[in-house]
C-alpha cells in the first residue's frame, strides 16, 4: 500500500526497507533462482511465439469487448449464474455485500483474489459485519497482519517463518515452531475449520471464458477447490480483461502463465466452472452462483492507443520478479495494491494519481519487466507515460522543468557544460574526478565519485583527428550523446582510431544534440519530441552507411522510442524511420559489420569482465558480440554473475534514488569483484561513469573501460 | 503399419505423462488389471500407512475449533464416488476384509478429512503430467479435494500430448452445463512460507497415479 504524501517520504519508506536484511536477502535468492526455474519450464518451447500468442488472443478480444462480455454472460446465465457489471469497486462491493444479505451468508471463505485486493472487498464486507476468512496460506497470513499482499502471486514473501510462526502462535493459543512444513499443517486444520462453516465462498477468476460461460482458476493450494464446492454460495469477481473468446485461448494463456510467475509447467489445480454446479448443501441442492465482472477504468484503458496492451497482463507477476527496483525494496514499496512495473501502471487507473505519483518515479528503465512480460507489454514505456501524464496534469517539478528548458535548446545546453568545466576547477582532482560535490542536490551522490566535465569536448576535438582513409568501405555518421562527448570524449576517440584504422570514413554532425532520454525519463514529452526532431535532422543531409553510438541506451532510444515519438507525421516518420534503420551499437558494428577476429589484435591476456548495459542485452538483445569482441582482442574473458542485472545508474534515476543506485551498484560490483578481473568493460558511458566512481570509492584497482577502449590499444595496426 | 505407429506414439505419450508427473511428486506406477490397482490402493491404506486414524495436522497445536473438527474422524476410509459399480464392490470387499471403510457418498459427513480418494481420469495430459477430472457431482470432487492421499487410475490411451489436443473432449464437458471440471497436477503445493516448498496445504498430501494397458 502506498501512503507515502511526497517524494522524500516515499524515499525514507525505501530506506527501511533497504534496511530490512531478511527482505533483501529473500528477494535476492528468489530473483536468481526465479530466472532459472523459469528458463527450465520453458526449455522445450519458443517462448517468444507463446508471448506472441498471448498477446495476440488477447489483442484480439479488445474490438470485440463489448459483444463478448454479452456472449459470457449469455452462456453464463444459460447454464444457472447470475452475472453482473460492476463499473467500479464499490459496486462490486456493494453487488456482494448484497449478495450476502440476500443469502443470509454471514461467513465467507475467499481465495486469492487481486481483484478483490483492488476493490478493498475484504473492509467493506467487515464494515457489513460479515466474517471474511482468506484461506490461500499466504493471504491470510497478510489478512491477519492487517497488511496488503507484497508480490501478486506470493503476498506474503516479505515474511519469515518466525514472523509467522507467531502469528499463528497469536492464532491458535499454542506455542507454535518455526517449521515451515508444521506451519503449513497448522494453516490446512485452522483454514478446514473455516471451510466447514462457511455460507459463502468467493473466488477471482483467471479466465472468462465467452463461448461456454465458463470460469478458469488458476491454483496451487487446492483452497479454491473447496471455497467453490463447500459453501452454497459462490461469488466470482473478475476483470473485464480475463474475458476470452474460447477455451482454446484460454489454454495459450494457461501455457505461459505458470511458467512464467513461478518456473511451474502448470499449477496443482486448474478448476474450470460452467454454470450453477451441484451442491449438496444447498436448499435445491444446486449453488447459488455469481460472475461480477468489473470494469473500474478497464474499458477506459481498453479504448486507449498506447494503454489498451495493459489488457495482455496475465498478472503473473514476473514483472515484479525481475525488477532490480522490486529486488531492492520490495513490494510496499514498488508498487500499492498491483506489485512491480505493472503495478506502477495499474495504480494510476484503478487507484488514481495520487497513490501513483511517487512510486511511478520508481522505474530504472532497464527494460527488464518488458523482456520477461507474458503478455509482452512495453512496460517502461507506459510507466513513462504515466509519468508524464501526472506531470502535465500536476505540474512539472522545477528540476524537471529546468531541464526541459534548456535542452530544447542545443547551443545553451552545450554552453552550459561547456562552462560546468569552469564551476568546477576548484573541487575537481586531478584525476578525472570531483573530489567534492559541488552541488547541494547531489548531497546524497557521495556514494559513488562523479567525473569532472572534459576539458575539450569531442565535437571540439573532432575536427583535429586526421582521417587518412582512402577508399573507405564504409561510411559512418558519429552519434555521440552528451556523456561521451562532453564527458569521456576518449571513448569516442578510441572508436574513431578503430573505425579508422578498419577503413571506415567518418562524419560528426554538429548539430546532434543530446538523445533525450533524460527527458522522457523526467516526464519531459514535449521537449524529448522536440530533441528527436533536431536529431533526425542533423543527420538527414549525410550521406552514411550507418550511425553509430557507443551508448547502449542512445542506440536503443534512437531505434525504438524515435519512430513512436514522432508518428503524427507521416513525412516526418518516413525520414524518421531511413534514420532509425542505420543506427547501430558499437558493438554489434565492430562484430558484426567489421568482422573484427582475434587476428586484428595482439592481446595480453589480462583478466577481463563485461557488465552489460540494459539497454544493450534487452533494449538491443545484443549479447554475444561484445563477450566475442573481448575474447578475440585476447583478454582473458571472464563471465560476471547476473551480468545482464542493471548497475543502477538510469540516467536520473540515480539522482533521484541515489540510495536505490548504491544499493544496485554494490551487487554489481561484488560480482564483478568475484571474477578477480583487472578490467571491466561495457558498452555505455552512463554505466562507465556509474562503474568508475563506485569502484574508486572501493579504492579497488580495477579499471573500468568502454569496450571500444580496450579494442582500440590492443588493435594491430596496418591491416 | 499404423497400429504400431499408434503403439509407439502411445508409448512416447505415456513415458512424457509418467517423467513429467513424478518432477511434480506425484508416485507413477504400471499396473497389469484393474484388480491390481484396487490391490495397490488397500495396500498404500494399510501396509504403507497412508490410512491413520489421526489426520494430518491434527498433532499440532491447534485452536478449539480446529481441534475439534479432528474428532469428526474415527475410522480409516476410503472414498470411491462415481466408481462404476462392478468395481467399486470390488473395492469395497477389499476394504472389508482389511477393516477399513469404503464409501461413495456421504463426503460432507467428513470434512475433516478422509484418507484415501480413489477416482478414474478421463484423460490425461502428458506436456504437463496432468489429470483431467470431469467432476460436474459433489462427492467425486470432495473425494478428490479431501483425501489426505488420491489415487488416480489412468488409462493409457486417454493420455494426449499437450492441453490443446485435449481442447475437443474438455469442450464437451463445457458444454454440459452445469459443470465442474478439475485439471490436477501432483500434490497440492504451497511455497508462501518464505518460498520453501511444502505439500499438502489443503488438498491431497501424495498423489499416486495407476498407469493402466487397455
Ligand atoms: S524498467 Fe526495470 S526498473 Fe523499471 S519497472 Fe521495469 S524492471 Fe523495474
Ligand atoms: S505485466 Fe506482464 S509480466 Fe507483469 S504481471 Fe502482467 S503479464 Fe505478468
Amino acid at each position: 500500500m502506498q501512503d507515502a504524501k511526497n517524494l522524500k517520504e516515499y524515499r525514507k519508506e525505501m530506506q527501511e526497507s533497504l534496511d530490512n536484511t531478511f527482505l533483501r536477502k529473500a528477494l535476492d535468492t528468489f530473483a536468481v533462482t526465479y530466472r532459472a526455474s523459469r528458463a527450465r519450464a520453458f526449455a522445450e518451447f519458443d517462448v517468444d511465439q507463446l508471448v506472441a500468442d498471448v498477446a495476440e488472443a488477447k489483442d484480439a478480444v479488445l474490438p470485440r469487448l463489448h459483444e463478448l462480455f454479452l456472449e459470457f454472460k449469455k452462456n453464463a446465465e444459460a447454464a444457472g449464474v447470475k452475472v453482473h457489471f460492476a463499473k467500479d469497486a464499490d459496486e462490486a462491493n456493494a453487488l456482494i455485500v448484497d449478495i450476502a444479505r440476500q443469502t443470509g451468508s454471514k461467513k465467507i471463505i475467499k481465495s486469492k483474489s487481486m481483484t478483490a485486493e483492488e476493490t478493498l472487498l475484504n473492509h467493506a464486507l467487515e464494515d457489513h459485519g460479515l466474517e471474511v476468512t482468506e484461506t490461500d496460506l499466504g493471504e491470510w497470513i497478510i489478512q491477519l497482519r492487517h497488511e496488503g499482499p507484497s508480490h501478486m502471486v506470493m503476498p506474503a514473501i516479505h515474511l519469515s517463518r518466525y514472523q509467522v510462526g507467531d502469528l499463528f502462535t497469536d492464532v491458535t493459543g499454542a506455542k507454535q515452531e518455526p517449521d515451515i512444513e508444521k506451519l503449513v499443517k497448522v494453516a490446512r486444520r485452522e483454514l478446514r475449520s473455516k471451510f466447514v462453516e462457511a455460507d459463502m465462498g468467493i473466488t477471482g477468476a483467471n479466465f472468462a471464458i465467452a463461448d461456454t460461460g465458463t470460469i478458469g482458476l488458476v491454483t496451487n493450494e487446492g483452497n479454491a477447490r473447496l471455497v467453490t464446492t463447500l459453501p452454497p454460495v459462490h461469488v466470482a469477481l473478475m476483470g473485464i480483461d480475463k474475458l476470452v473468446p474460447s477455451l482454446t485461448d484460454a489454454l495459450k494463456i494457461l501455457k505461459v502463465l505458470p511458467r512464467n510467475a513461478t518456473g511451474q509447467n502448470i499449477t496443482s489445480y486448474v478448476t474450470w466452472i460452467t454454470g450453477a454446479n451441484e451442491c449438496l448443501s444447498a436448499t435445491n441442492k444446486k449453488k447459488d452462483i455469481h460472475f461480477i465482472v468489473l470494469d473500474n477504468g478497464r474499458l477506459e484503458m481498453a479504448k486507449d492507443p498506447l494503454f489498451s496492451q495493459v489488457f495482455r497482463c496475465v498478472r503473473c507477476g514476473a514483472c515484479a520478479n525481475v525488477c532490480p527496483v522490486y529486488r531492492l525494496v520490495g513490494g510496499h514499496k514498488m508498487g500499492h495494491i498491483y506489485i512491480g512495473a505493472i503495478g506502477l501502471i495499474l495504480t494510476y487507473f484503478f487507484h488514481g494519481p495520487e497513490k501513483a505519483k511517487n512510486i511511478v518515479q520508481n522505474c530504472i528503465n532497464c527494460e527488464a519487466c518488458k523482456d520477461i512480460c507474458a503478455g509482452g507489454i512495453d512496460l517502461p514505456r507506459l510507466i513513462k507515460q504515466v509519468h508524464v501524464r501526472i506531470q502535465d496534469k500536476e505540474g512539472h517539478p522545477l528540476p524537471s522543468l529546468l531541464l526541459g528548458q534548456v535542452m530544447k535548446n542545443r547551443k545553451l545546453f552545450h554552453t552550459l557544460l561547456r562552462t560546468a568545466k569552469w564551476a568546477q576547477k576548484p573541487v575537481a582532482g586531478n584525476d578525472g574526478f570531483m573530489r567534492h560535490l559541488p552541488m547541494m542536490f547531489f548531497k546524497e551522490h557521495d556514494f559513488k565519485a562523479l567525473p569532472t566535465v572534459a576539458e575539450k569536448p569531442f565535437r571540439d576535438r573532432f575536427t583535429e583527428l586526421r582521417q587518412d582513409v582512402k577508399n573507405p568501405r564504409l561510411r559512418v555518421g558519429l552519434f555521440s550523446g552528451c556523456v561521451q562527448d562532453f564527458v569521456y570524449p576518449e571513448q569516442m576517440e578510441a572508436a574513431f582510431q578503430l573505425f579508422a584504422d578498419s577503413n571506415v570514413a567518418m562524419t560528426f554532425p554538429m548539430a546532434q544534440s543530446c538523445c533525450g532520454l533524460p527527458l522522457q525519463m523526467m516526464g519531459e514529452a514535449k521537449t524529448s519530441r522536440d530533441v528527436a526532431m533536431q536529431n533526425v535532422r542533423a543527420f538527414e543531409k549525410e550521406n552514411v552507411d550507418y550511425i553509430i553510438t557507443l551508448c547502449a541506451s542512445c542506440a536503443s532510444h534512437l531505434k525504438h522510442n524515435y519512430p513512436v515519438l514522432l508518428a503524427d507525421d507521416p513525412k516526418i516518420l518516413e525520414k524518421t524511420l531511413a534514420f532509425t534503420a542505420k543506427v547501430m551499437d558499437f558493438s554489434s558494428f565492430a562484430h558484426d559489420i567489421l568482422g573484427l577476429k582475434e587476428q586484428d589484435f595482439a592481446g595480453d591476456g589480462k583478466p577481463a569482465t563485461f557488465h552489460s548495459p540494459c539497454h544493450l542485452c534487452r533494449g538491443l538483445g545484443v549479447h554475444d558480440a561484445p563477450r566475442d569482441l573481448i575474447k578475440a582482442a585476447g583478454l582473458d574473458y571472464r563471465e560476471a554473475d547476473e551480468s545482464e542485472v542493471c548497475c543502477g545508474f538510469g540516467g536520473t534515476f540515480s539522482a533521484k534514488f541515489p540510495e536505490l543506485s548504491e544499493a544496485h551498484l554494490n551487487k554489481k560490483l561484488d560480482n564483478v569483484e568475484k571474477t578477480g578481473a583487472e578490467v571491466l568493460l561495457t558498452d555505455c558511458p552512463g554505466c562507465v561513469m556509474q562503474l568508475k566512481g563506485g569502484l574508486k570509492k572501493r579504492g579497488s584497482k580495477i579499471v573500468v573501460q568502454h569496450t571500444a577502449e580496450a579494442l582500440a590499444a590492443r588493435r594491430k595496426k596496418g591491416n | 503399419m499404423t497400429m504400431i505407429l499408434d503403439k509407439d506414439r502411445q508409448t512416447a505419450l505415456t513415458s512424457r505423462f509418467s517423467e513429467k508427473a513424478r518432477a511434480v511428486s506425484a508416485f507413477v506406477t504400471e499396473v497389469a488389471s484393474f484388480d491390481e490397482a484396487l490391490a495397490y490402493t488397500v495396500d498404500l491404506c494399510g501396509k504403507q500407512g497412508a490410512c491413520r486414524i489421526r489426520i494430518s495436522g491434527c498433532e499440532e497445536h491447534l485452536s478449539p475449533p480446529a481441534d475439534a473438527l479432528c474428532e469428526l474422524k474415527q475410522e480409516k476410509i476410503v472414498a470411491a464416488p462415481g466408481l462404476d459399480p462392478v468395481l467399486y464392490d470390488r473395492l469395497l470387499a477389499h476394504c472389508a476384509a482389511n477393516g477399513f471403510s469404503c464409501i461413495k457418498s456421504g463426503m460432507r459427513s467428513y470434512l475433516s478429512g478422509i484418507d484415501i480418494g480413489f477416482t478414474v481420469a478421463d484423460l490425461a495430459i502428458a506436456e504437463t503430467g496432468t489429470l483431467v477430472i470431469n467432476c460436474p457431482g459433489e462427492e467425486l470432487r470432495l473425494a478428490t479435494m479431501l483425501s489426505e492421499y488420491h489415487v488416480c487410475v489412468v488409462h493409457r490411451s486417454t493420455i494426449v500430448e499437450d492441453a490443446f489436443a485435449a481442447d475437443q473432449h474438455m469442450l464437451k464437458y463445457l458444454r454440459k452445463t452445469p459443470d465442474y471440471t478439475a485439471f490436477i497436477t501432483g500434490a497440492s503445493r504451497t511455497a508462501d512460507i518464505e518460498r520453501v516448498l511444502a505439500l499438502g496445504v489443503h488438498g491431497p498430501l501424495e498423489l499416486h497415479i495407476l498407469l493402466l494397458e487397455d
